[in-house]
């Protein structure tokens, strides 16, 4: 078993750093942009919330090349946001790191949006009324009321918005491309070395994600089971 | 002191509109689910707004569809206290009753140990509402609400959910808790003997309107309205016909009543309360009805019985004359027997238009 070890010793490990980078700050954008768009949403009337809903899950039912067009399309610096972007602010997309979080945001927002908003659906409006009738400012109620209340949907929100953005690769790939040590993600690895029939390698770096996915689920699974004890759902 | 609400929203298949003034700081609402009453007491908080009307407390106006006036229920210093108590599920008690709390530091802590102490919640301050008995939710639910110094208490059918039991216990407490307490209070309920315990002044809703309102003894005495007089738990009401001035006819029963009072010309309906029949045996008197047991119902501490009127020209293929007894006089009945005549004491009879 000697080249496994010897594989190990060699293995460039900037795949695990980027794609640990690109999860963890697509995460924490998405957490955000997910609440803030289910809080916008559950506030709707029907007929427009079809249709928000509709444009907000779209990436996620559509495969994720089709996602990566588009965002080629707008970020391109050949177009006019990326023109901008890169002659005034000197912000380039394509081909970067940035494009690498972009990307993974994208097609891992939906799930954090449609978990928080079916959270949100589920919360006893009384509580809403209750602090609007004690003087609570509609923030305070949203922020101390409201997320807390919908702890557990919105951290089952969060895993799964990580573990996807985690492993995202088909925009990515689009967007950011494979560059070693700057774009190169876990799973861009995997389709590559898997090209060069480097199916140790390959084993290597499908184990490390599944560790890491199984690892943050069962972690946040454990954060919240322990409130769970204690909070009754009703 | 005075609470104005007259307001008007379409509700389902029906409209409320209503118009209620009292002066007293103790009212009650009694109506069917579903008759707008709860749409009332959110209306008065803020949480629902009226198609159009003048909502006033203490003369401060709240709502005022012409002037463009809509105090946000932030603003109204309003506490509901919800069916549920609406504590917030993740906070202790201690964080629940200093949610609507201003002021420094300091000056949150000293209230709310305060109410602490005031609502016997000494060593739950740091629990979570869902570790709380019943009791203790109703308390800390009331702590928090206290603690904000509302100038007015609504109380939305706070007990509707409870078993008997716990019912009884904690509308003793409810009251003798708010018996301190100087502001409006407002306790909403399909239930009738809560807001007799409850309200000095009486407001009886049906469908969105307001049947009738006044003082809750004596509109029990005399609801006057048949929705009223149904809803104060009256079990017997026939259509009546007037014959003159001192005899009716009551269709339902196939009786004809004569009184020493004068009947109204508006009277429709006359109504008889189930435990006020004077039971007859052998020859008959004024005012009896012939009836022949249908069914009856044994409870702890009273006897129903649900009697068909024997009258042939009873127009009452459908229903029953009920008749409750007490415990104190079962022995009567074992002694002669079932009644041959129940009588209508005339001071009972209800005149219903």
């Amino acid at each position: 078993m000697g080249t496994i070890w010897d594989i190990l010793n060699d293995l460039d490990w900037s795949p695990l750093w980027i794609s640990l980078k690109t999860g963890a700050v697509a995460t924490f954008i998405s957490f955000f942009l997910g609440i803030y768009a289910a809080r916008k949403v559950v506030k709707m009337a029907p007929g427009k919330k079809a249709v928000i809903d509709g444009l907000l899950t779209l990436p996620m039912v559509l495969p994720p090349t089709v996602a990566g067009f588009f965002l080629l399309l707008l970020f391109s610096r050949r177009r006019p946001l990326g023109i901008f972007l890169y002659e005034n602010l000197d912000i380039k997309v394509v081909q970067t790191w940035l494009g690498c979080v972009i990307a993974a945001t994208v097609i891992a927002f939906p799930l954090m949006y449609r978990n928080a908003r079916a959270a949100f659906e589920q919360i006893d409006v009384n509580l809403v009324y209750a602090g609007r009738t004690l003087g609570m400012s509609e923030m305070r109620i949203f922020w101390e009321v409201v997320v807390p209340s919908a702890g557990p949907g919105i951290a089952s929100g969060t895993i799964l918005t990580f573990a996807r953005a985690l492993g995202e690769y088909g925009a990515t790939s689009m967007l950011a491309g494979n560059i070693p040590g700057k774009t190169g993600t876990i799973s861009q690895r995997i389709a590559m070395v898997i090209q060069d029939g480097d199916y140790v390698t390959a084993g290597i770096w499908v184990a490390a994600v599944i560790l890491i996915a199984l690892a943050a689920i069962i972690l946040m699974n454990l954060i919240s089971g322990k409130r769970m004890k204690t909070v009754k759902r009703w | 002191m005075g609470l104005t609400v007259c307001i008007k929203r379409k509700l389902g298949d029906f409209c409320l509109d209503i118009d209620i003034q009292s002066e007293s700081s103790r009212i009650g609402i009694l109506g069917a689910s579903g008759c707008g009453k709860s749409m009332t007491l959110k209306s008065i908080a803020g949480i629902e707004t009226p198609d159009l009307g003048v909502i006033t407390v203490n003369g401060q106006t709240f709502y005022h569809s012409d002037e463009k006036i809509n105090v946000k229920p932030q603003k109204r210093k309003v506490g509901y206290l919800f069916q549920n108590y609406a504590l917030f599920p993740t906070m202790t008690v201690a964080k629940n009753i200093e949610a609507g709390l201003k002021g420094t530091r300091q000056e949150k802590q000293k209230r709310v140990d305060e109410m602490i102490r005031t609502f016997q919640l000494d060593g739950l301050k740091d629990h979570l509402p869902g570790e709380l008995s019943g009791g203790q939710q109703q308390r800390a639910a009331l702590a928090r609400i206290m603690a904000y110094e509302p100038d007015v208490i609504l109380l939305d059918e706070p007990f509707s959910a409870m078993d008997m039991f716990l019912k009884d216990r904690l509308q003793q407490e409810l009251i003798e808790m708010l018996s301190d307490y100087r502001g409006i209070v407002i306790l909403v309920s399909h239930n009738r003997d809560e807001i007799y315990r409850f309200s000095e002044e009486l407001i009886i809703m049906d469908r969105g309107a307001v049947v009738t309102s006044g003082k809750t003894k004596e509109i029990f005495a005399n609801p006057g309205k048949r929705e009223a007089a149904r809803l104060t738990g009256c079990k017997n009401i026939s259509r009546i016909q007037r014959l003159d001035a001192h005899r009716m006819k009551a269709l339902d029963w196939g009786v004809e009543l004569t009184l020493q009072r004068e009947i109204p010309e508006d009277t429709a309906y006359a109504g008889f309360r189930a435990h006020e029949f004077l039971p007859v045996w052998g020859e008959r008197r004024e005012n009896c009805i012939r009836v022949r047991l249908a069914g009856q119902a044994e409870l702890p501490f009273e006897k129903n019985y649900y009697l068909k009127p024997e009258e042939e020209s009873a127009g009452w293929d459908k229903g029953h004359i009920c008749w409750f007894l007490q415990k104190d006089k079962w022995g009567i009945l074992e002694e002669k027997g079932m009644p041959d005549y129940l009588q209508f004491r005339e001071e009972e009879l209800l005149l219903l238009s």
